[in-house]
C-alpha cells in the first residue's frame, strides 16, 4: 500500500470526482469532496515524511519503467508543495458548503465540486509527475477545471474573466508544450530525469535555446508575473469565493514549482543563470511587479481585486528570491511558496464570509464591519499583518530570507527595495483596517451578524498556521532548505 | 521565594499578556477589571524587584525559549540597562493604573476593556525588550509594542484619531521595516550574531564604512527614539487618552526607543567601535539638533499636551546624544535620564489629563489663575517641571549633569552649547505654566465656578510621581550603580 501512495495522491481525487457526479445531494457531494481532498493531505504528509526520511521516491506508472513509462518522481521540492496543495485545499473545502449556498445556484452544488476534485487532481499531477508532457496534460486538466470554476461566479462579469483566463492560459499551456516538443525533437525523451542528462550535450543549439525561451514564458504566464498578470485579477475577483481562496493559495503556487522545476532540474542552474540572462530580466520583472501591483492594489475599490494585486505583487517576492539564484534565495521563494498560501487562503476565505454576509466586496461596504463582524475582521488583520510581513507572523519569515539572501549575495538595492514594497502593503491592507473599524456602518444596510461557524472555523485555523508557522517555523525552513540544497546539489 | 528567578524572568513577560485574558474575561465588570490589571502590575512589580535583587546579587539570570528561526532564538537575559528600564517602567505601570481608573472614568471613555487589555499587552512587550538578549528578541517585541499601541492611540475612533494613528503607525512601522529591519539582518550577515555582547559584536577590523551605514539605518529605523526627521508621530499620538500619553508616550514607548539606541551603541557597537565610525558625528549633530528644533517648536505649542509631547522629542535627543557620546559619562547620563525624564514627563502628563477631566481645559492660555483651584496639580506641575529641566531639588539634575560631562569628556563643545541651550528653554517653555497658574490672577473669560481638583486616585498617582522626582534627587543612588554597572560587564 505505502508503495502505491505516489499514485495514490493522483489517482484519488481524480476518481472521486466522476464518483462525485452521482452524488445529488449537495450535503452528501461536500462530504465526499472533503473525505476524498482530506485523504490526499494524508497522502501527501506520509509521502512527505517519506522523503525527508529516505530520500528520492521513483514511481513507475503501471510498472513500465522509464523513460518508456511515465516515471513519479517525488523529492522533496515537490513533496512540500504537494502538502501545500492539497492541506490548504482541504481547509478551504471545509467552508465551501456555506459559502456556494449562497454564491451557487443549488443544482449545480454537484458539479461545482466535480470540479473542484478535478482541479485539484490536476495540480496534484502537475507537482507529482516526473514527465514532462504529462506535466502539459494535467496543467490542462487543472487549468480547464478551474475556468469553468470561475465561470460558476454569481457575477456575471465572471463569465468575461473566466473567458480572459482561458484564452491567456491556453496560450501559456500551448508555449509550454512547443517548448516540451523541441526539447523532445532534440533530446527523444520526454522524462524530466533523462532530459537533465541529456540536455546540457545539445544545450548551445538555437533549438534548446527557443524550446527554454517558449517554456519559461508559458509558465511565467500561468505564474502571473508581472506584466503577463493581466488575467489574474479579475479571475480572482469574480470567482465564487471559495475558489478565490484555493487558486490563490495554489494554482500559482504549482506554476512556481514549474518554473523551478524547468529551470533547476530540466535545463540546469548553468545553462538557466549563465548561458541565459534569466537572472537579470527575473530581477527586473520581480521588483516591478512588487511596485507596480503594490501601488495599483493600493488604489482599487474592490477588496478582492486588492488582494489580487496583492497576489501578484507577492509573485514578484517569490521571482526575486528565484533570480538572486543561491541557495537561501530559492529557499525564500519556497518558504514564501508556503506562507503566501496561508496568508491568502485566509485572506479570501474570509472574504468570502464578509460576501456570504453582505454580499459585496467593495471596499465603502466594509464600513463599520469591525464591530458587526469582529471575528471575520480580526482574521483579516491578522492576514494583512501577515502580508505586511510583521514579526510573530509567516510574512516576517518569509522577507527575512529574502533579504539575508540578497544582503548575503551583496544585492543590497535590492533589499531595500524588497522591504520598500513592504511597507506598500501597509498602507493597502490599512485602508481595510480604517474602513472598517473607524467608520459606522453606511446607511441603508440592515444589522450584519458575524458569520457563521462553518466559515470561521476554516478561517481561523489558517490564520492560527499564518500566526504557528511564524513562531515555529521547524517544518517550513527545513523543508524549503533541504529542497533548495537539493535543486543546489549540495548534499545536506 | 517559591519561584525561581528565571521563571519570574519569563512570567514578567508572559503574565501581562495573560491578564489580558482575565481583563477580557472581566470585561463586564470594571471593578473586577481593574482590579485584574492592578493586581497584575503589582505582581509583575514584585518579580522585577526579586530579578533586580538577584541581579545585585550577581546571579546570571538568563532564559531561552525556542528558535524562531534556526539560529536566531527568543532569548532573554538580565543585565543592568534593562534592569533599569525594566523597573521604571513595571513601577509607573502600577501609578498610571491608578490614575487611569480615576482619569478613564471621570472622562466617561468608550471600550475600557479594550483600553486596559492593550496596555497589558503593551507593557508585557516592553518587559520583552528591556529583557531581550539578542537584536532579534528586541525587534520582534518592538513590533509588538508598536502594534498593540494602535489601538490606543486611536481609542476614540474619531476622524483626528484616524489621522494621529496613521502618522503613528506609518511612522513607526515605516522605520522599522525599512531601516531596523534592514539594520538588524545586515548585522546578522556582517557579524554572525546578534547576541547584545559588552564591547559588540563587531570584529575589530570590520569595514568602518559598513558599520557606518549600519549606525544610520539603526538610529533611523528606532522610530521611537523620534529623533528628528522621524518624530511626527509622538505629537501625532497625542491624540491618545492622556494615560495612554502618560505611560507610553512618555515612559513605555518612547523609552524603549532610547533604550534600544543604547543597547545597539553599548552591546551591537561598543563604544570604542563608535568613536572611531565616520557617521557617528554627524548623527550627533543630527541629535543635537532634534533637542534644539524640538525644544523651539514646543515653545509654539499652546495646546498642553503638544508642548509635552515637543518636549519629550528633545529630552529623547538627549540620550541619544548621551549614547552617541560613546564615553562612560554619557552613557550613565542617558541610562540615567530614561528614569528621571520618565517621572518628570509621566507627572507632567498626569497634570494634563487632571487639568482636561476637572478643568475640561487643554490649551496653556486657558490655565492661567488655576492655581487657586488646583493647587497640588499645579504644585506637582511645578516640581516635575524643575526635573525636566534639570535644577535642584530634583532627579533630573543628575543626569543633565552626567550628560553635559559626556559632551566635556568627549570635547564636543557644540554639543554641550546646544544641550545647555536647551535647558534654558525648557525653562521659558515649562516654568511659565505654573508660574501663571499661582500668580497671574484669573483673566480668563470662562467661569470657573464649580471646578475642583482632579479626582483623588488621579492625585494619588501624580504625587507618587512628584515625590519620586523628589527621591531621585537625594537617593540617586541604586539608578547610578545600574547605570554605571552598564559598562563593567
Amino acid at each position: 500500500m505505502l508503495i502505491q501512495l505516489p499514485a495514490l495522491a493522483v489517482i484519488l481525487p481524480l476518481l472521486s470526482a466522476p464518483l462525485c457526479l452521482f452524488l445529488r445531494r449537495s450535503l452528501l457531494a461536500w462530504l465526499f469532496t472533503v473525505i476524498a481532498s482530506g485523504l490526499t493531505m494524508l497522502v501527501s504528509i506520509t509521502l512527505l515524511q517519506q522523503v525527508m526520511a529516505s530520500g528520492t521516491i521513483v514511481y513507475e506508472m503501471g510498472g513500465w519503467s522509464a523513460p518508456w513509462g511515465i516515471e513519479y518522481r517525488i523529492d522533496k521540492l515537490n513533496a512540500y508543495v504537494l502538502l501545500i496543495v492539497s492541506s490548504i485545499s482541504t481547509v478551504v473545502l471545509l467552508a465551501a458548503h456555506t459559502s456556494i449556498e449562497k454564491e451557487i445556484p443549488q443544482d449545480r452544488h454537484t458539479l461545482f465540486y466535480v470540479l473542484y476534485l478535478l482541479s485539484l487532481a490536476g495540480l496534484i499531477g502537475v507537482v507529482i509527475t516526473g514527465d514532462a508532457f504529462n506535466v502539459f496534460v494535467f496543467l490542462e486538466i487543472s487549468s480547464l477545471a478551474a475556468y469553468s470554476l470561475i465561470a460558476l461566479g454569481e457575477d456575471r462579469r465572471a463569465l468575461w474573466a473566466a473567458y480572459q483566463y482561458l484564452i491567456m492560459g491556453t496560450i501559456g499551456a500551448t508555449f509550454i508544450l512547443i517548448g516540451i516538443g523541441l526539447m523532445y525533437q532534440m533530446t527523444g525523451t520526454l522524462n524530466m530525469d533523462d532530459l537533465s542528462r541529456r540536455l546540457p550535450e545539445v544545450a548551445q543549439t538555437r533549438t534548446v535555446f527557443a524550446a527554454y525561451a517558449f517554456i519559461i514564458v508559458g509558465v511565467c504566464l500561468k505564474v502571473a508575473l508581472f506584466p503577463l498578470h493581466r488575467w489574474l485579477p479579475n479571475a480572482y475577483a469574480y470567482a465564487p469565493s471559495v475558489v478565490t481562496a484555493v487558486l490563490a493559495a495554489t494554482s500559482t503556487k504549482v506554476a512556481v514549482y514549474l518554473l523551478i522545476r524547468f529551470t533547476f532540474s530540466i535545463f540546469g542552474i548553468s545553462f538557466s543563470f549563465t548561458t541565459v540572462p534569466l537572472q537579470t530580466i527575473f530581477v527586473i520583472l520581480g521588483l516591478l511587479g512588487i511596485f507596480a501591483a503594490s501601488t495599483t492594489a493600493i488604489f482599487q475599490k474592490n477588496v478582492k481585486h486588492l488582494f489580487a494585486y496583492s497576489s501578484v505583487a507577492q509573485i514578484g517576492y517569490m521571482i526575486v528570491g528565484f533570480s538572486i539564484g543561491t541557495t537561501t534565495g530559492l529557499m525564500a521563494t519556497l518558504l514564501h511558496l508556503f506562507n503566501h498560501a496561508l496568508m491568502k487562503s485566509a485572506l479570501f476565505l474570509a472574504l468570502g464570509a464578509v460576501m456570504y454576509r453582505i454580499g459585496s466586496a467593495q471596499l465603502s461596504q466594509f464600513q463599520g464591519l469591525g464591530r458587526q463582524m469582529p471575528f471575520t475582521m480580526a482574521a483579516i488583520v491578522a492576514g494583512g499583518l501577515s502580508l505586511i510581513g510583521v514579526p510573530l507572523t509567516v510574512g516576517f519569515v518569509s522577507k527575512w530570507y529574502l533579504v539575508l539572501a540578497a544582503l548575503e549575495n551583496g544585492w543590497w538595492p535590492v533589499a531595500v527595495l524588497v522591504l520598500l514594497g513592504s511597507l506598500l502593503a501597509l498602507v493597502y491592507v490599512w485602508r481595510i483596517v480604517e474602513a472598517a473599524y473607524f467608520n459606522e456602518p453606511p446607511a441603508g444596510r440592515g444589522a450584519v451578524e458575524e458569520a457563521p461557524l462553518g466559515f470561521l472555523i476554516p478561517v481561523w485555523v489558517l490564520v492560527t498556521a499564518n500566526i504557528y508557522f511564524g513562531m515555529d517555523t521547524r517544518l517550513s525552513v527545513q523543508v524549503a532548505q533541504a529542497a533548495a540544497q537539493s535543486l543546489f546539489g549540495v548534499s545536506p | 521565594m517559591i519561584l525561581s528567578l528565571e521563571a519570574m524572568l519569563q512570567l514578567s513577560i508572559v503574565l501581562p499578556l495573560l491578564a489580558t485574558v482575565g481583563i477580557v474575561a472581566a470585561g463586564q465588570q470594571p471593578n473586577l477589571r481593574e482590579a485584574v490589571t492592578i493586581g497584575t502590575s503589582l505582581v509583575l512589580f514584585y518579580f522585577v524587584v526579586n530579578l533586580y535583587q538577584g541581579l545585585k546579587q550577581g546571579e546570571v539570570i538568563s532564559v531561552q525559549w525556542w528558535q524562531l528561526v534556526p539560529g536566531l532564538q527568543l532569548s532573554f537575559a538580565i543585565e543592568p540597562l534593562g534592569m533599569l528600564f525594566a523597573l521604571v517602567a513595571s513601577f509607573l505601570w502600577i501609578i498610571t493604573t491608578i490614575y487611569s481608573i480615576g482619569y478613564m472614568r471621570s472622562h466617561h471613555e468608550q471600550n475600557q476593556t479594550r483600553f486596559y487589555a492593550c496596555f497589558a499587552i503593551a507593557i508585557g512587550s516592553v518587559m520583552g525588550i528591556a529583557f531581550a538578549a539578542n537584536l532579534f528578541t528586541l525587534f520582534i517585541f518592538y513590533e509588538v509594542l508598536t502594534l498593540s499601541t494602535y489601538p490606543l492611540v486611536t481609542h476614540a475612533g474619531t476622524a483626528e484619531a484616524k489621522k494621529g494613528g496613521r502618522i503613528y503607525l506609518g511612522i513607526l512601522l515605516s522605520t522599522s521595516i525599512a531601516f531596523f529591519l534592514l539594520a538588524v539582518i545586515t548585522t546578522w550577515v556582517v557579524s554572525g550574531t546578534l547576541d547584545f555582547k559588552p564591547g559588540g559584536v563587531f570584529d575589530a577590523n570590520v569595514d568602518t564604512t559598513v558599520a557606518g551605514a549600519i549606525l544610520i539605518l539603526f538610529i533611523f529605523g528606532i522610530g521611537k527614539a523620534a529623533i528628528m526627521p522621524f518624530h511626527r508621530w509622538l505629537p501625532a499620538a497625542m491624540v491618545a487618552p492622556t494615560p495612554v500619553s502618560a505611560l507610553l508616550h512618555a515612559v513605555a514607548v518612547v523609552k524603549a526607543g532610547v533604550f534600544t539606541v543604547l543597547k545597539v551603541c553599548v552591546f551591537i557597537f561598543g563604544i570604542d567601535l563608535l568613536s572611531v565610525l565616520p557617521t557617528t558625528q554627524f548623527l550627533l549633530y543630527l541629535a543635537g539638533a532634534s533637542v534644539l528644533l524640538a525644544s523651539l517648536v514646543a515653545m509654539q505649542q499652546d495646546n498642553l499636551k503638544a508642548r509635552l509631547a515637543y518636549s519629550t522629542v528633545s529630552q529623547l535627543g538627549y540620550v541619544t546624544v548621551g549614547a552617541l557620546l560613546a564615553t562612560s559619562a554619557g552613557v550613565i547620563g542617558s541610562s540615567m535620564h530614561i528614569a528621571m525624564h520618565a517621572f518628570g514627563k509621566i507627572t507632567l502628563f498626569f497634570c494634563a489629563g487632571a487639568i482636561l477631566v476637572a478643568a475640561h481645559k487643554s490649551n496653556i492660555s486657558e490655565m492661567r489663575g488655576l492655581g487657586k483651584q488646583m493647587p497640588i496639580t499645579m504644585a506637582a506641575f511645578f516640581i516635575a517641571s524643575l526635573s525636566i529641566i534639570g535644577v535642584p531639588p530634583t532627579g533630573g539634575t543628575w543626569s543633565k549633569w552626567f550628560l553635559l560631562m559626556g559632551t566635556l569628556e568627549a570635547e564636543q563643545w557644540i554639543l554641550m552649547a546646544a544641550l545647555m541651550i536647551s535647558s534654558l528653554l525648557n525653562i521659558a517653555y515649562l516654568l511659565p505654566i505654573p508660574f501663571h497658574a499661582f500668580f497671574s490672577g484669573d483673566k480668563t473669560p470662562f467661569s470657573r465656578a464649580g471646578v475642583k481638583e482632579a479626582p483623588l486616585p488621579s492625585l494619588i498617582a501624580l504625587s507618587i510621581t512628584t515625590m519620586g522626582c523628589l527621591v531621585l534627587f537625594v537617593y540617586p543612588q541604586p539608578l547610578y550603580e545600574l547605570a554605571k554597572a552598564i559598562l563593567a560587564t
